[in-house]
């Protein structure tokens, strides 16, 4: 039919046809759907072997002992209490020194600081600093706390190095969580004569602290379960007495659980893995704490 | 209270002044950490740069730390790590994006419910946990068997890249689902409209119109993977070699830096200085992807 | 043609009492207080009043006094500044970053725009009540202390908080419950703690902007009330966009209005009732009769 008969005449001009070919289509979609299917399917796959993994190996392991005792070169022997007292100091520093720093930052960007070129720079540089990798501050407080300020290795070092490494953390969920007080708010404690600090203090802040509790817990959770940056303040010794934050030597969780899960024999991978579920643990109850700190601080809030 | 002890005029107090200060000096830190970072790569850099060529450190193929005859090219510690980021992007980034349209147009409430606590979780796990699951689940059970011991060790490449792509898969889901439902609505019911199906609306409308958070995701993931330290501490092994070969075992710098840490090495010595080095190289490298990302979303911020 | 067109608003107003035009003359609402004939005394004066968001002027030289223990409404069309001009005489948009003013406003004799003046010590003797109930999230009680905490009172703050509440009428409803949340009240409710707190600093000024806005019918009646009731101890000023709520409530109207320049300026002032039954000014007239606006 390449050539036209030139007697036939000339073809009624017709509607565009529509192919719409519902059934490819819909297979295709069909398809896709159960791409996504499948991709959540092997997320939720990968966590439960992680779980089932950690739980097999390290439950017949986990016992009073073993939380209460330190460690040993026969893992039979072996406990995490230096380990786990080591990364109770740290978090408590993070938390003293974070909550202070972090909400003030955040309530200066947000409620202090004009829109000029420095204000934003500061802004910037946080989230920049969230970006930054968690060895680097490591770097930075081995030059700066153990050094310079001649802290030593110790966990209060550990304990500020943290804290500069979940700051921009904290003050991107205070912002957030400031930014979401209604602007009514600080007017209506303008109108009563309140001065900035007042108005901040009597009304934003009450308003925004369930956000900024959460944030901090749940950064003080981050603090606890990341060791990178301690590897570098000297938390990668064998540490057999309780640590004083001031002066000595200390370890925490995640490094403990470095040390045994180096070592090739199964017992040290079983009380790796007992250390781990102690963390998975000490996460849970922060999550949990989140949850009810901000249920507790949200009570009189409703909009 | 009279009229006439309330005078109008009324200097600020200076608490308040005080205050302000105080807010503003925290506010602050943020640069003087940024300014120490700096600081001290640059610095404890320059030194290791007074022994070591920055010319052999940046060209060198070759990295012998601790072992003699000594070597520095930062190369093999930079192509263990963009191997590993690479293995990590190619899992993650299907696994996240296909989760990000799942939750923001597939998923019902209910389901969403379900499925926003799996990434949460994963995304909470302390990382040393992925590299002990690495280590104990996805090398021997999951590789060793499926390409044969020959082929695969215990620590590899591979290995480190699974987990990390795991511990950023949440990382792409939540800030592209993120920008995925800041689409407007009236922009999908137009498509449906004109008659597309479900997966046409995604492909053809919300994921051109959500294109620079997806974009900014990736990159941030692509940096958090290089940043990771602790899963491929425990996963690629330490060998530091110039390879793309996902089987083989490397190092990273981060793997470098914490290896050194870990060590019994003396605090002055060449190898220590090396550390800085590298922290500046990996410094970088997340620095740039940082500022792309940044770019990335303000460049094509999508205006609804 | 005039006689029926300005009918509207007072055949509205007939609802809520005895003959509209009468008692708009002779009684403004609340009763004993000083009526409008009597030669009042003014708390503030605004004096060639100007106000400008960066470059754009939003209301342009306004002179108006505002009598003492009354109510002066503001009424115009949308956008035409009446807000701009309630926020500028507790200084409260000082806070938006753009914004200056220019002109005078005396209170008691001191010009508010002064360099001198502090505008937290301004806002401390003119309160302000807003168009959505706004307490704080906090319990009814830490409202209403709120105020005399920030300005440093020292007396019994139980009895002050309760003398604000009875004052606003909402003692009767909460005293049972002082320790809930100042949220979980309904918005009439709600309006009325901000009332509350507002007068728990015991300011001589109270600005209202649109207060009843958001509420229903029957709580809007019941912040007339207390506005009547109010004024016996506070000048009131009020801005609304309720024709009927000015021409009930208040004894002085101001009605403003743009101009080409979308600048608001003044075209009227005068007692309620010669505003709403006797406009001098074309401009008011169709306002008021419902022709513009």
């Amino acid at each position: 039919m390449t050539v036209a008969n030139p007697t036939a005449p000339p073809a009624t001009p017709v509607a565009p046809r529509f192919e719409p070919a519902l059934m490819r289509r819909k297979l295709t979609g069909t398809i896709f759907y159960g791409a996504c299917l499948a991709a959540i399917g092997v997320l939720l796959l990968a966590l439960t072997f992680l779980l089932i993994d950690v739980f097999r190996r390290g439950l017949p392991w986990l016992d009073l002992g073993f939380l209460s005792g330190v460690p040993s070169r026969r893992p039979a022997n072996a406990g995490i209490l230096p380990a786990l007292v080591g990364s109770f100091q740290v978090g408590i520093f993070v938390a003293i020194f974070s909550f202070p720093l972090g909400v003030a930052a955040a309530i200066y960007l947000t409620e202090y600081a004009k829109d000029n070129w420095f204000n934003r720079l500061l802004q910037t540089n946080i989230s920049n600093l969230a970006g930054v990798p968690s060895i680097i501050y490591g770097i930075l407080g081995l030059a700066l706390f153990v050094r310079l300020l001649g802290l030593g290795p110790t966990s209060l070092a550990a304990g500020l190095t943290m804290t500069l490494l979940i700051l921009p953390v904290v003050i991107i969920a205070s912002i957030e969580a400031l930014k979401a007080v209604p602007d009514a708010q600080r007017e209506g404690a303008y109108a009563l004569g309140a001065t900035r600090w007042q108005m901040v203090r009597g009304s934003i802040f009450p308003a925004a602290a369930p956000g900024i509790m959460t944030g901090l817990i749940l950064a003080m959770a981050r603090a606890i379960g990341e060791a990178a940056p301690l590897l570098l303040i000297g938390a990668s010794v064998f540490v057999t007495f309780l640590p004083n934050p001031l002066e000595g030597s200390y370890t925490v969780l995640p490094i403990q659980v470095l040390q045994w899960a180096s070592r090739p024999q199964a017992d040290f991978q079983g009380i790796s893995a007992a250390a781990i579920i102690v963390i998975l643990a000490l996460m849970l109850v922060l999550n949990g704490l989140a949850l009810v700190v901000r249920a507790r601080l949200s009570r009189h809030i409703q909009w | 209270m009279t009229t006439a002890a309330r005078p109008l005029t009324r200097h600020r107090p200076l608490s308040e002044r005080i205050i302000e200060v105080l807010l503003f000096l925290s506010a602050a830190v943020g640069v003087v950490t940024t300014l120490g970072i700096v600081a001290v790569l640059v610095f404890e850099t320059l030194d290791f740069f007074v022994v070591v060529s920055p010319i052999d450190f940046f060209t060198g193929t070759f990295w012998s730390a601790s072992i003699l005859p000594r070597a520095w090219g930062v190369l093999a510690l930079v192509s263990g790590t963009v191997l590993v980021a690479a293995i990590a992007l190619v899992i993650a980034v299907p696994l996240g994006l296909l989760a990000a349209v799942f939750l923001a147009d597939y998923a019902s409430p209910r389901v969403r419910t379900v499925v926003k606590p799996i990434l949460e979780t994963i995304a909470g796990i302390p990382t040393i946990v992925l590299g002990f699951f690495a280590v104990n689940f996805i090398s021997p059970q999951l590789l060793i068997p499926l390409l044969g011991r020959n082929n695969i060790g215990g620590f590899s490449a591979l290995a480190g890249g699974i987990v990390v792509g795991l511990l950023i898969t949440p990382l792409i889901a939540s800030i592209s689902e993120d920008s995925m439902r800041a689409v407007p609505r009236g922009m999908r019911e137009g498509a449906y409209a004109m008659g597309a199906t479900r997966f046409e609306v995604v492909r053809k409308v919300v994921f051109p119109a959500a294109i620079s958070g997806i974009m900014a995701s990736i990159i941030l993931a692509m940096s958090r993977a290089i940043g990771e330290t602790m899963a491929v501490l425990l996963a690629v092994g330490a060998k530091p070699q110039f390879t793309i070969d996902p089987t083989e075992s490397v190092q990273t710098m981060t793997a470098f830096i914490a290896a050194i840490s870990l060590g019994e090495t003396a605090q002055g010595s060449i190898e220590f200085k090396s550390l800085f080095a590298v922290g500046l190289t990996l410094f970088g490298m997340t620095l740039v992807l940082n500022l792309i990302s940044g770019w990335v979303v303000r460049k094509y911020r999508t205006a609804y | 043609m005039n006689t029926q067109l300005s009918e509207a608003p007072v055949r509205e107003a007939a609802t809520n009492g005895p003959g509209p035009a009468i008692r708009l003359a002779t009684l403004p609402a609340g009763g004993a207080a000083p009526t409008v004939d009597a030669a009042p005394e003014y708390v503030v004066e605004l004096r060639d009043v100007s106000c400008y968001y960066g470059a754009f002027r939003a209301v342009r030289n306004v002179d108006i006094k505002v009598a003492k223990n009354a109510i002066t409404a503001l009424i115009g069309p949308s956008g035409c500044g009446k807000s701009t001009l309630l926020r500028t005489i507790n200084r409260m948009n000082d806070l938006v970053p753009s914004y200056r003013s220019e002109g005078q406003i005396m209170l008691d004799g001191q010009d508010l725009f002064a360099k001198e003046v502090d505008p937290v010590a301004v806002r401390r003797r003119v309160g302000m009540v807003f168009q959505k109930p706004n307490p704080f999230p906090k319990t009814i009680w830490e409202n209403v202390a709120f105020g005399p905490k920030v300005n440093g009172y020292k007396g019994n703050l139980n009895e002050l908080v309760e003398t604000s509440l009875r004052r606003a009428a909402l003692w009767d409803d909460v005293k049972d419950k002082l320790k809930q949340s100042g949220m979980s009240l309904s918005g009439g409710q709600q309006q009325r703690l901000c009332i509350a707190r507002t007068i728990a600093v015991n300011p001589e000024v109270i600005l209202m902007d649109e207060p009843c806005s958001a509420l229903d019918p029957r709580s809007t009646l019941q912040i007339e009330e207390l506005m009547a009731e109010l004024k016996r101890e506070y000048t009131i000023v009020i801005v609304t966009h309720n024709m009927q709520q000015a021409a009930r409530a208040s004894d002085t109207t101001v009605f403003m209005t743009m101009g080409e320049d979308r600048a608001g300026f003044v075209v009227e002032q005068g007692p309620t009732a010669q505003i709403f039954t006797n406009p001098r000014n074309q401009l008011t007239e169709d306002y008021v009769s419902g022709r513009f606006g």
